[in-house]
């Protein structure tokens, strides 16, 4: 990894681990770094989350030519506190007929993926909380825990409003972790390596970012993530028109509190390995000898941030079965062909030992691949989209006697 | 593998995976039950993390915890409640002693075989490269038949759930 110290390293806390360290054993400051790192992680994403529901409400506001809420404080500013302190002071409701153990699981549950994927963002060149080998591949496990905490949610609630949003929430979830998984199996194929700090290397040492070599995978991405968090348009688990409010029908106060707060902070999450795995995660093409490198990173996840909440402001939500026939018969063939060329291109490059000026060749390659295959597929699902199904199948054909005919004589 | 915290931890984890393998034989509720089936498969993950094979670990999670448990979910919930007990077990006391008789013997083997000692080296090489490298030098044959044994089993669950033909009354 290449090293960089600058007058914004934490040297006081550098020192301060060395004197720990020479005075008692390492392995208390693998636990005091452990847990600093940790209280670390924990504030940037409860406030960070505190934050995001002012940004959300304010910018969706301003989008839909409105203003946001700006009566709590001076421009609303305080609108997160006092959401926070209205939901406190709820009472909690537990449904008589839930199943008692199992009702409270699901907050907790939900709330561990979305704090365990920022453990493995490389924030700066040496301040990762944990440089796993196959980064990648955790952050895809824990994210697959989420749509199990929100199944107990819907199970544990004993209301078939509850169940309908969780099943529903499921099947989407499952089904977008399939493109999910193999978009983000192409940068991995690029630089070699599943930890997101020698992806991030990676991107320092060709100096491009992965987002001009592979605008198909951030695209697939960033639809797939946007599935998995449940988000418009893809919120069909949440909608209140539809469904009361889906699995957190049952859950009052803070419970609800936390499912949403677990929502705003994994967007955070997305926005991180977004940021990472296809910006350059804390590198700006050598600025970040200027400007500390984790302040570039928090201003890219919170850039990623703002386009999700663009994606929501603007676009109505779809159907069910709309966001299921586009996750199978779009973004998998798409995924699995992006995989295919990334792996030839890959091939090509590091096997002949072409000079990294190919890159730019195979970034315009793939650009019009992309497009190509977008129209490719998108004639191909819409093609049969405007003729209604065959058979109605939820009801069994009656067959309705007709009504005789009216009698002109009948006085009206 | 003689570190005071990687012994505690496998300790701490054998108790979670094999109190939770019990508790799934044991409680009452089914849905219980896969839940603590669940608990001690990330057990097992745990107890991968001690033996440094991190990509299984991580695999384990992704696929049993995230995929195999839904599915299993997903069967409860469609048996009709009065299948969903999980106390009312026929032939409980003969199959408990059975398992205990495998467990016993389970346990014999392991004690009186002479396991090869790995000589203390931390420095293999990534797990992810070299499975990757295991299943396309030696083991492509069996890689390749998994895939098709893949496709064979995504058509049959096409062929279930086709309208039509199948088990639809319609």
């Amino acid at each position: 990894m290449l090293p960089l110290l600058n007058w914004y390293d934490f040297d006081p806390i550098r020192e301060f681990y060395e004197w720990v360290g020479d005075n008692t054993a390492d392995e208390v400051v693998y636990v005091l770094a452990g847990i600093v790192g940790a209280v670390g992680i924990i504030s940037f994403a409860g406030l960070g989350a505190l934050a995001n529901v002012w940004l959300e409400r304010r910018i969706i506001g301003r989008m839909q030519v409105r203003r946001g809420p700006n009566r709590v404080g001076p421009f609303g500013l305080l609108q997160p506190v006092a959401d926070a302190i209205k939901l406190i002071q709820k009472e909690v409701l537990q449904p008589r007929a839930s199943d008692r153990a199992l009702f409270n699981l699901p907050p907790i549950l939900v709330f561990i993926p979305a704090m365990l994927t920022f453990s493995v963002f490389a924030w700066a060149p040496d301040l990762v909380y944990a440089d796993l080998n196959v980064g990648v591949l955790f952050i895809l496990a824990v994210s697959s825990v989420t749509s199990l905490a929100i199944f107990v949610a819907g199970w544990s609630s004993n209301n078939k409003y509850a169940l309908l949003g969780a099943m529903r929430i499921i099947a989407m979830a499952i089904s977008y972790e399939i493109p999910l998984v193999l978009a983000l199996l192409a940068p991995v194929i690029f630089a070699g390596t599943m930890s997101l700090a020698g992806i991030v290397d990676f991107q320092r040492e060709v100096d491009v970012w992965l987002a001009f070599l592979l605008p198909m995978s951030l695209f697939i991405y960033a639809i797939a993530a946007t599935a998995e968090l449940n988000r418009t348009p893809a919120d069909i688990g949440e909608a209140e028109s539809e469904i009361v409010a889906g699995f957190h029908t049952e859950y009052s106060g803070m419970k609800f509190g936390l499912f949403y707060a677990v929502e705003l902070i994994n967007s955070l999450a997305v926005s991180g390995i977004v940021a990472s795995l296809f910006f350059g995660g804390y590198s700006l093409y050598g600025a970040e000898e200027y400007i500390p490198p984790w302040l570039i990173f928090v201003g890219k996840i919170y850039f990623f941030y703002f386009g999700l909440i663009w994606l929501r402001g603007t676009w109505p939500r779809l159907r069910i079965d709309q966001l299921m026939a586009f996750a199978w018969k779009m973004l998998i063939p798409m995924a699995l062909i992006n995989i295919i060329v990334a792996a030839t291109e890959v091939l090509l490059w590091r096997e002949l030992e072409w000079d990294n000026w190919v890159l730019a060749v195979f970034a315009v390659v793939n650009v019009v691949l992309m497009v190509v295959m977008f129209g490719f597929f998108f004639r191909l699902i819409t093609r049969n989209f405007y003729r209604l199904p065959r058979r109605v199948r939820l009801v069994h054909d009656i067959s309705v006697p007709s009504l005789p005919a009216p009698d002109p004589a009948a006085s009206s | 593998m003689e570190d005071t915290a990687v012994v505690v931890a496998f300790y701490v984890l054998v108790v979670v995976t094999l109190g939770s393998a019990l508790m799934v034989a044991t409680v009452r509720d089914l849905i219980h039950a896969v839940l603590f089936l669940i608990l001690s498969f990330v057990g097992v993950a745990g107890l991968y993390i001690t033996l440094s094979a991190d990509f299984v670990a991580v695999v384990q999670v992704l696929i049993y915890v995230g995929a195999i448990s839904v599915l299993m979910l997903f069967a409860i919930m469609l048996t009709p409640r009065t299948g969903r007990d999980n106390a009312s077990v026929p032939f409980a006391a003969p199959i408990g002693v059975l398992a205990g008789l495998v467990g016993a013997v389970i346990i014999f083997v392991a004690f009186k075989t002479e396991w090869a000692k790995a000589d203390g080296g931390n420095s293999f090489e990534t797990t992810a490269a070299e499975i990757g490298r295991a299943l396309l030098d030696p083991f492509v044959i069996p890689f390749e038949v998994a895939s098709v044994l893949l496709v064979v089993a995504m058509l049959g669950a096409i062929l279930l759930v086709r309208p039509g033909s199948g088990g639809d009354a319609g």
